[in-house]
């Protein structure tokens, strides 16, 4: 029974690390921007594959498995400095003065565009960078053999809810975005560079989804089509925290992650339902979501 | 100037018309010379790699081979009734209302003779009806839900690959066959009509095979391409049991057995894959010894190295040659269902004594027994319009000489050993204890 509930919990905290990475660059942008932004997934995709290729390559070049690590890291960077720095100049700055549907329609042609040139570089083949995983070995947890390089996961959203609550709060960077997403007008008239604070913010979102991707590769089959399903579960997670809170996000991450564990050991046929029921629950009580801002009253 | 004109005219018409006269009757001839054939699989989205294209590249290969007319006997005649193919290539990825669109496109506005292919039960279940509906002769090539023909009676289908129930049929009776210490079984299937079929026939035929083997209560149907099994590899190894039954195909089939491995997964659980090929060719080294596999008919890694039927050692030799790789199921099952068409094509021409109807195509095709680059398929069920054939598994082995993936222990199930006759729904079939089958 013991070891039931601690793989389950593991199982559960596992998926929600997952969740969390991928769905805190969205609420990020969107608390910041107010952009719902379709793209993400794309990002998530880019990631994926640029981390498998490089990996994949420098098994073939002899390099060790553990380089399989930094790369992840670097393709996260790159994917979201370079698509992250042109989605942003060339669509999104020229529609901030646009409503927040057609913005978020724009998103969605950049994430269509995006998962096509994924076919246009990588191909259709799947890529398989196993290495980083395989590095790691196994460990037997409640007396089920458990991936290190899965368990590594919690440490890395561990680490990314930390590094943001800490800018947020605690450095002059976190204050100036307060600022923004407080009133845009004002803080320009303040002397603030609010294009470049948006650029920053959506370029540091597109990284944390790449990020996702790059560190999910090694697990799994990268395949085109790989972004698409992420979205909708990042969407469903940020709906249930509160759109544009980080500890919304991650709150939404362990409650979709624990209970779809949950569902999956003791009642398979709800898997698919359960991440949906718990997003229509949460907009039933709370339609706001469990952790949403508070937002200014204008009158 | 003007007046040479003025005379010219009536003469400029009269070639014109001439001209435009032979262009017509030229266009006429041109139309039963080629047809155009829509054929689905998927190009994009997770199944495009180790699915989708492997089934193009098979179709292709077989088109091209018959215009020129150079399959081996008995097949060696040029083009489909004389006719020269012109496939039009269609995405299957994104959906069944999609794939509706796309295939009213091809019959209403490209005005397509047939349409071939279809991968997942999903799009085969959609456009069944609408298939019927348009009037249009379809060939679906990969699918493998029963449901397709045991739900409603269809009068413009065929399917030239068998079914959920044959593919599960032999896997519960090679389980038996070779590992019956092994007793107890779970699953783990995609949560569509495959993946739930796959499951309830090989269940019940386990249970009728060796009625002392149990299922575990909680088999597993995550979402069709969702990549990520950790919490349900952990049910499963929690799981009392000793099998675990899969059909997963596509990218899923890969990442299951990448994350199976690096768990000890297989070191604990008998994996049975009915169709994990694919996925043996894709990760190589890395697949352990001794998982069960199938390919769902005498295809891929089963046959590869048993080239003594002719059309096999044409297709294996001439698709390495052109794609560098070996064909898998894929590529085999759409090469088949081009055979198919053509064998109806030709045989409709003859009796037509010219370019045959499509009635008169549909009418040939039906019931017909031929020879396939798998060997022999029969059209026995469904009132002739779907295709029994034998089905094997193997048990992966690294062929260490030659550096590939390998088999050892394959067996074949014949046709009759693992299909119901005609007339009887395969789940009471299953239910009578499998009446009639014929096993050697």
């Amino acid at each position: 029974m013991l070891a039931q509930v601690v793989t389950i919990l593991l199982d559960g905290l596992n998926y929600a690390s997952f969740l969390f990475i991928v769905s805190v660059g969205l609420t990020i942008v969107f608390g910041v921007l107010k952009i719902l932004n379709v793209a993400h997934g794309a990002f998530y995709a880019w990631g994926a594959y640029a981390a498998a290729f490089s990996i994949t390559q420098a098994g073939e070049l002899g390099y060790p498995d553990w380089i399989g690590f930094l790369l992840i890291f670097a393709s996260s960077i790159i994917v979201g400095l370079v698509l992250g720095t042109i989605l942003e100049r060339l669509v999104l700055s020229r529609m901030y003065a646009q409503d927040e549907v057609l913005i978020a329609l724009a998103t969605f042609g950049v994430f269509l565009c995006l998962e096509d040139a994924i076919l246009l570089v990588f191909g259709v083949d799947p890529y398989f960078a196993y290495q980083p995983m395989a590095v790691l070995g196994n460990v037997v947890i409640g007396g089920v053999f458990r991936d290190v390089y899965s368990l590594t996961l919690f440490a890395l959203a561990l680490v990314v809810a930390v590094s943001c609550w800490w800018v947020l709060t605690k450095t002059k960077w976190g204050k100036l975005i307060a600022v923004v997403i407080y009133d845009r007008e004002i803080s320009q008239a303040m002397g603030i560079n609010v294009s470049a604070v948006y650029l920053i913010v959506f370029i540091i979102g597109a990284a944390l989804g790449a990020l996702g991707g790059a560190y999910v590769a090694p697990t799994t089959s990268v395949a085109p089509g790989f972004g698409i399903d992420v979205i909708v579960l990042s969407f469903a997670v940020v709906v249930i925290g509160g759109m544009g809170s980080i500890p919304g996000a991650l709150i939404g991450s362990i409650l979709v992650g624990v209970l779809r564990a949950v569902a999956v050991h003791q009642f398979p046929e709800l898997e698919l339902f359960v991440v949906f029921a718990v997003m229509a629950g949460v907009l039933i009580v709370r339609p706001e979501g469990l952790f949403a801002p508070p937002k200014a009253r204008t009158i | 100037m003007v007046n040479i004109l003025k005379r010219a005219k009536p003469r400029l018409a009269a070639l014109a018309s001439c001209l435009l006269l032979a262009a017509v009757t030229t266009g006429s001839a041109s139309a039963k010379d080629t047809i155009k054939v829509g054929v689905v699989t998927f190009l994009s989205g997770p199944a495009a790699g180790p699915f989708g294209v492997p089934g193009k590249n098979g179709a292709e290969l077989v088109i091209d081979a018959i215009n020129a007319g150079t399959l081996p006997a008995p097949h060696n005649s040029k083009g489909f009734g004389g006719a020269t193919l012109e496939p039009l290539f269609i995405d299957e990825s994104g959906g069944g209302a999609k794939q509706v669109a796309e295939y009213r496109n091809l019959v209403e506005k490209q005005k397509v003779d047939a349409v071939i292919g279809y991968i997942s039960s999903g799009s085969c279940m959609a456009i069944a009806p609408i298939a019927d509906e348009l009037q249009k002769l379809t060939i679906m090539s990969v699918c493998g839900t029963p449901r397709l023909f045991e739900e409603k009676d269809r009068s413009h289908v065929f399917r030239t690959q068998g079914n959920a129930v044959g593919d599960s049929i032999a896997a519960a009776r090679y389980m038996i066959e070779m590992f019956p210490e092994l007793k107890t079984y779970t699953g783990i299937n995609q949560n569509y009509a495959w993946g739930q079929d796959s499951w309830k026939f090989y269940s019940l035929a386990m249970q009728k095979l060796d009625p002392t083997s149990k299922a575990s209560s909680k088999p597993q149907f995550p979402k069709l391409f969702s990549g990520q099994y950790s919490a349900e590899i952990s049910t499963m190894l929690l799981d009392k049991s000793a099998v675990v039954h899969t059909s997963f195909w596509d990218g899923d089939i890969e990442a299951f057995m990448l994350q199976g491995m690096v768990r000890g997964f297989f070191q604990q659980k008998k994996l049975v894959s009915v169709t994990g090929a694919s996925a043996v060719d894709s990760l190589g080294k890395k697949i352990p010894d001794g998982v069960v596999i199938g390919t769902r008919g005498k295809y891929g890694l089963l046959v590869r190295n048993d080239l003594s039927d002719p059309l096999n050692a044409w297709f294996v030799r001439e698709y390495k040659t052109k794609y560098g790789v070996y064909p898998l199921a894929p590529s085999y099952q759409y090469a088949k269902a081009i055979l198919y068409y053509k064998l109806g094509m030709d045989k409709a021409a003859q009796a037509a004594g010219g370019f045959p109807s499509q009635d008169e195509v549909m009418q040939s095709l039906k019931g017909i027994s031929f020879q396939s680059f798998d060997g022999e398929v029969s059209m026995a069920l469904a009132k002739g319009r779907q295709a029994i054939h034998p089905v094997g598994y193997g048990l992966t082995k690294w062929d260490a000489k030659k550096g590939e993936p390998g088999v050892e222990k394959v067996r074949f199930y014949g046709a009759e050993c693992i299909n119901p006759p005609e007339g009887i729904l395969s789940e009471d079939w299953l239910n009578a204890g499998m009446p009639g089958a014929k096993c050697n």
